[in-house]
């Protein structure tokens, strides 16, 4: 039986040159001509990452006499911040719905479809507004989260600011962070009702004919393996999310597109705050799509 | 049967009608199964035969009539159907090993999270029973790295690992390869040679000779004939089983 788990031989990889590739390699390169060529005499402009950029990232304090993160490094975190914990609340939230969407119980299902159907019919800008402002502001009240961090020990204080930024835009903060969790959760609520379904019939069964309990089967036999397929294009909507946490700027949270806005009008220079943030937002979305690359294998070794 | 006629009944079908959509897949149904008899149920392919055993732990819903299993009444009590579950194990013709989970695991889980064992003892006995399917250095291997016959004997270990009163098996070699079919019923021939009470869907019928106490066969949802082996191999009936028999024993 041991020649039965053993790997196929890897296929070598050929790196075989043919036309297609010449034209593709050459319409690329000429695109980017292109751009250069129009950049440099049409527009005519003088760029100047140097000079702007990098204070914008780090810059001296002189009175604490060391280096300091300036704007575009605390929007970043900022943006990291909301990202993560966005992630974590969206997938709780998808799970709890995406089990509702195939409950035996039909409020369970009409409850979660409902809140699918409202969330994808709506423009994310506005439903962002309608959470916020009358939601958020008007139902929640003013959170009171603010004065109650404010009031709190030192110690506590730190660790507040250091989960979830700073204590003034606490309320923003929450608010943003609810409205992107529900938001990209309906999506996750999707994805795992189809895991879910996509789970044989026969596993159902087994789980069922041994006496485990509708919870149990649930839990260890029909959501770890769906969970393990809907992998992918769950690690989509997770990018999908940190792109989509640009539009919290909109209600002032200071995240990294809130400064990108700051620092152009300050400074003028648009092309070079834009495309910096525009790196920005690249490499830790990029950053997570490797990441869930390399856990997909790994899940996939686990087994067969 | 006279002999086994004082044995407490484990299984009581009584009138059992089922339908999926218009068709009736089950036709009234009358079947009676003693603690340590073993039952071979044949039938052409479509003639309800695993839609009935599926009904007897309720993966199936009969809408008329009575089944009792051990006691316990079915109905749509769901407390009723766990109950009887975790008192009938179930074999698959697909195996339906969890993927997900190594075999140890596979045993394991159900005595853990249903009969709530602690850890340690419901390792033994699913070392146990790993044993007597004879494949204990397999434990740590996930099903899709087994052989068929494999997976199927440690799909028999994983319902045994819940000590079951009745053992239910459905179609279990037919989607075996041919030279993997002796070891999954030579473990099945021990489960009966054990006293287990067996209620067996298969078209093996050199094993339902050597193992059934009673051969049941069914065609187009009904119970066309019931008897002992002896009987039924050698002076069937009815026209309708002649004819099957003659199709099958051909070989």
């Amino acid at each position: 039986m041991s020649d039965r788990s053993a790997p196929p031989p890897p296929r070598p990889r050929t790196l075989k040159f043919g036309i297609v590739d010449v034209i593709v390699i050459a319409a690329v390169l000429g695109l980017f001509a292109f751009i250069i060529y129009r950049v440099n005499t049409v527009l005519v402009y003088n760029w100047d990452f140097g000079r702007i950029i990098p204070n914008y990232l780090f810059r001296w304090d002189s009175e604490r006499e060391r280096w300091v993160t300036n704007l575009l490094i605390q929007g970043l975190i900022t943006t990291v911040r909301i990202s993560i914990w966005g992630m974590l609340l969206a997938s709780i939230i998808g799970l709890i719905m995406g089990v509702f969407r195939v409950s035996n119980v039909l409020f369970l299902r009409v409850l979660s479809r409902g809140y699918v159907e409202l969330i994808r019919n709506i423009p994310p800008v506005v439903f962002l507004f309608v959470f916020f402002f009358f939601i958020s502001s008007q139902i929640l009240g003013p959170l009171e989260l603010a004065d109650q961090a404010r009031n709190a020990p030192a110690g506590v204080q730190t660790v507040i600011r250091f989960l979830f930024g700073e204590l003034r835009v606490l309320p923003n903060f929450f608010a943003a962070l609810i409205a992107l969790a529900l938001f990209e959760a309906a999506y996750i609520t999707e994805l795992v009702r189809a895991g879910i379904q996509s789970i044989e019939k026969g596993q159902w069964e087994a789980a069922r004919s041994v006496g485990l309990s509708p919870f149990h089967v649930m839990r260890y036999v029909i959501l770890p393996q769906a969970i393990q397929r809907i992998t992918p294009p769950l690690a989509n909507q997770f990018i999908t999310l940190i792109k989509d946490s640009a539009l919290i700027s909109l209600i002032s949270v200071q995240d990294l597109t809130f400064m990108g806005v700051e620092i152009s009008n300050s400074t003028q220079r648009l092309f070079e705050t834009w495309i910096t943030v525009a790196v920005m937002y690249f490499v830790i979305s990029y950053s997570l799509a490797l990441a869930f690359g390399r856990l997909e294998k790994r899940l996939k070794a686990g087994y067969r | 049967m006279p002999d086994s006629s004082e044995k407490p009944l484990m299984i009581e079908l009584r009138g059992v009608n089922k339908w999926f959509g218009d068709f009736q897949a089950l036709r009234s149904i009358d079947l009676e199964v003693r603690l340590g008899e073993r039952v071979v149920v044949c039938g052409p392919s479509g003639s309800g035969k695993s839609t009935m055993i599926r009904c007897m732990n309720r993966l199936e819903r009969h809408e008329e009539g009575t089944i009792i299993i051990d006691g316990i009444e079915l109905t749509d009590d769901m407390k009723n159907v766990t109950a009887v579950r975790r008192e009938v194990g179930m074999v698959f013709q697909q195996f339906n090993l969890f993927p997900h989970l190594t075999v140890l695991d596979n045993l394991m889980l159900a005595p853990l999270r249903s009969r709530k064992l602690p850890k340690n003892e419901a390792r033994e006995i699913a070392m146990h029973y790993l044993e007597r399917v004879r494949i204990p250095e397999q434990a740590e291997k996930y099903p899709g790295q087994l052989s068929g016959g494999q997976q199927q004997r440690v799909a028999i270990a994983r319902s045994l690992c819940m000590k079951p009163r009745i053992m239910l098996f459905d179609e279990p070699t037919s989607a075996l390869d041919p030279e993997m079919i002796k070891e999954v019923l030579d473990t099945m021939v021990e489960l009966a040679e054990d006293g287990m009470t067996m209620v067996v869907v298969t078209h093996e019928m050199g094993f339902a000779k050597t193992v059934a106490d009673s051969m049941v066969f069914m065609d187009e949802g009904e119970i066309v004939e019931a008897a002992t082996p002896a009987d039924f191999f050698s002076a069937p009936k009815s026209e309708r089983t002649k004819t099957f028999l003659s199709q099958i024993l051909i070989h």
